[in-house]
């Protein structure tokens, strides 16, 4: 009978612990999960930047443009140089795509013999159009948004490619 | 399967011997809530490691990126606050937890043969822990953290023979503060004092295994495990302590100030509250004396401590028999707190818009009048549809919120210009000078806007902000009466022969707001 009661206040007191010390757990888990998973609160603003002159490019001809851009970068408001490949598909028309390779990163550049934007790292190599034509690469190149406005082409943010 | 890895750990490590004998540790009969603090104070320095560590990984720790980086925190990242509220009300709590541990050891005499060397360990925490405290004041980079650690360096300076040197390691030559002292404090906060913490309090809790917990001088009842026992009364403690950081941490906000300033001198530094003692203590001590408040009195403070269980070599008493300890603490509380009753009764007390320039005080017109305050609110808690000036920072451009107030409030009948210095203030807010929007008097605010409207500003000089040209405003105040004030807007020339002020044929109520106006500046 008395050995019952002990074993009682045993279990109880443990169980309180357990529970307390949970309750400690999760009021500090939480809040660092949404801290440490939640994106930032800033939305991102599209911008349109004057990045290229119409006349100055030939139809189907990649071209390398760099530009300067404004990137918030956490706390900071970053000035920064960013590059774009851009094509005129027609009259009035521009694409412009992403450097960045869409397997792991590396900066893709355009080959003239083969016709084919070419990554350094992992041999993957994409068309005019952005397709990929061989190696690792799960999908097209990005595309960045753009606006003609009459000569001058304007790119805004960059939209991920789908998948395959 | 859980018992055979259970075994496996125990064989390979001991591990599960190890905690068995540091939860079923003997301990006396007497033992109970007057023992808690220990671990409470533990408990609280862990709080501050992981919320220390989760602010630092959003933490630039340079000038003045330091201060932009805790705004980020502050105003763009999920529960940002809440770490922040954690990490600088935990500090504190730490303090007084540290305190209280050392006040009950010290009545209980458990610093008593053998356990001198646990207690001179304590007096090294207790140190450290203020350590911290100086050492993160200066972190948030704000004008309160700066001109804080200012009059800190100044008056180690002050120690003899060695302030140059002490000067010189906090990376402050010529008594400014900068990147340098910056760095060092920023080193000794998260680099050298925590793993000197951790080590020192691993001593300290194995000083206490190694003597066993501090007996009654007669014990009556035999002893007991400390598991579960005396855990649960821990835990118990350890949670009543963190809902009440939770709680400080939740509600009550700590401001992040404007980024500091060296050249800003209406500031008025403060340290935090655990040193105001210190403090006002140095008010006591004119000229050459001020060695004594400033080193003499707090080292042998110090020394005492340290000393104490070789000044009292008695044996072992009663509670209720140690009347001399009871004496000691109740003196020690008498006169901590009423230095820093006199300290916090010396502080002037500003409100955020007495730090406003004109042009600021009348932003805060054209926001009432355009009734910005439908969709924004601007005081904790009071959420609008749009969003709450005083959780967010305002990053768009001028010419962004230009567009906007035209769009939102068209017919407000705000010119141009007004509409560019509300932008040009709302990019500047904080969490102090956001509250003044809500708090400004109107007629300052209608005084301000007439202020901006007759542009005195070309000649005069207010919160920084003006032309020098003619007497600087701030403690007009002090210097004028009100009649004086009016006179000599009517007819300058009457009270002050040659001057180039032109004369102002005020209306009544311009009169009056613009003389309620000046009577705000009184420093």
């Amino acid at each position: 009978m008395v050995e019952e009661k002990i074993e009682q206040r045993r279990g109880f007191l443990v169980g309180s612990i357990t529970a307390m010390m949970g309750a400690i757990t999760a009021a500090l888990g939480i809040p660092a999960l949404g801290y440490l998973l939640v994106p930032a609160r800033e939305k991102k603003r599209q911008s349109w930047i004057e990045a290229a002159d119409l006349t100055k490019l030939n139809v189907n001809q990649p071209e390398q443009i760099i530009f300067q851009r404004v990137r918030r970068d956490g706390w900071k408001l970053v000035t920064e140089k960013a590059a774009a490949w851009v094509v005129k598909t027609g009259e009035k028309e521009v694409v412009a795509f992403s450097p960045v390779c869409t397997h792991l990163g590396c900066a893709v550049s355009w080959n003239a013999g083969d016709k084919a934007f070419v990554c350094p790292c992992h041999t993957s190599s994409f068309s005019t159009e952005g397709k990929v034509l061989g190696g690792p690469a799960p999908r097209s190149l990005d595309r960045f948004d753009v606006r003609v406005d009459g000569i001058k082409v304007m790119l805004g943010e960059v939209k991920q490619s789908a998948e395959g | 399967m859980l018992n055979n890895v259970l075994e496996w750990v125990e064989d390979r490590t001991g591990a599960v011997s190890g905690v068995k004998h540091f939860l079923y540790e003997e301990i006396p009969g007497s033992s109970g809530w007057h023992q808690v603090l220990g671990s409470v104070a533990m408990f609280c320095f862990l709080v501050q490691i992981v919320t220390g560590i989760l602010l630092g990984l959003n933490y630039a720790p340079t000038t003045p990126d330091a201060h932009t980086s805790l705004r980020f925190i502050l105003t763009e990242l999920t529960g940002g606050r809440l770490m922040r509220g954690l990490h600088h009300w935990g500090a504190a709590m730490m303090i007084v937890v540290v305190v209280l541990h050392m006040v009950q050891t010290f009545l209980w005499g458990s610093y008593k043969k053998p356990r001198e060397a646990t207690w001179m360990l304590g007096v090294v925490l207790l140190l450290l822990t203020l350590g911290f405290g100086l050492t993160g004041y200066l972190l948030p980079w704000d004008n309160r953290a700066y001109w804080g650690t200012v009059v800190t360096t100044q008056i180690t300076a002050k120690a003899p023979l060695a302030g140059p040197y002490i000067l010189h390691l906090m990376g402050s030559d010529d008594g400014q503060i900068g990147v340098q002292t910056f760095a060092r404090f920023y080193s000794a906060h998260v680099l050298l004092l925590p793993p000197l913490m951790m080590l020192l309090i691993g001593l300290h809790v194995f000083l206490v295994r190694r003597h066993g917990v501090a007996p009654a001088p007669v014990e009556t009842t035999p002893t007991k495990k400390f598991f579960p026992g005396q855990v649960f009364k821990d835990t118990v403690a350890i949670f009543i302590m963190f809902s009440i950081l939770f709680a400080l941490a939740a509600l009550v906000r700590v401001p992040l100030g404007k980024i500091a300033d060296p050249t800003d001198s209406t500031y008025i530094p403060r340290p935090e509250w655990y040193f105001l003692f210190l403090f006002q203590l140095l008010k006591f001590f004119e000229g050459p004396l001020e060695i004594i408040g400033s080193m003499v009195l707090p080292g042998v403070a110090v020394g005492l401590l340290f000393a104490t269980p070789f000044l009292d070599r008695g044996a072992a008493v009663k509670l209720r028999q140690r009347t001399f300890a009871f004496g000691i603490v109740f003196l020690a509380g008498i006169g901590w707190g009423g230095l820093t009753l006199a300290a916090m009764r010396s502080t002037p007390h500003k409100e955020p818009w007495q730090s406003y320039t004109a042009e600021e005080a009348a932003a805060v017109g054209s926001f009432r009048l355009a009734q910005c305050w439908q969709c924004h609110g601007v005081i904790p808690g009071d959420n609008k549809a749009g969003p709450n000036l005083a959780d967010i920072a305002v990053h768009e451009e001028r010419d962004a919120l230009v567009a906007h107030f035209k769009k939102n409030a068209a017919n407000s009948g705000l010119k141009d210009i007004q509409l560019r210095q509300l932008a040009a203030f709302m990019r500047k807010l904080d969490d102090e000078s956001v509250v003044g929007i809500a708090t400004a008097p109107i007629p300052v605010v209608s005084g301000a806007q007439l202020y901006m409207k007759i542009n005195c500003g070309v000649c005069h000089n207010i919160n920084g902000a003006g032309g020098k040209s003619g007497p600087p405003l701030n403690g007009v105040a002090k210097r004028r009466e009100r009649a004086w004030l009016e006179t000599h807007f009517l007819d300058p020339q009457k009270l002050s022969p040659g001057t180039i002020m032109p004369p102002y044929n005020f209306d009544h109520t311009e009169m009056a707001n613009m003389v309620a106006y000046m009577e705000t500046l009184k420093d």
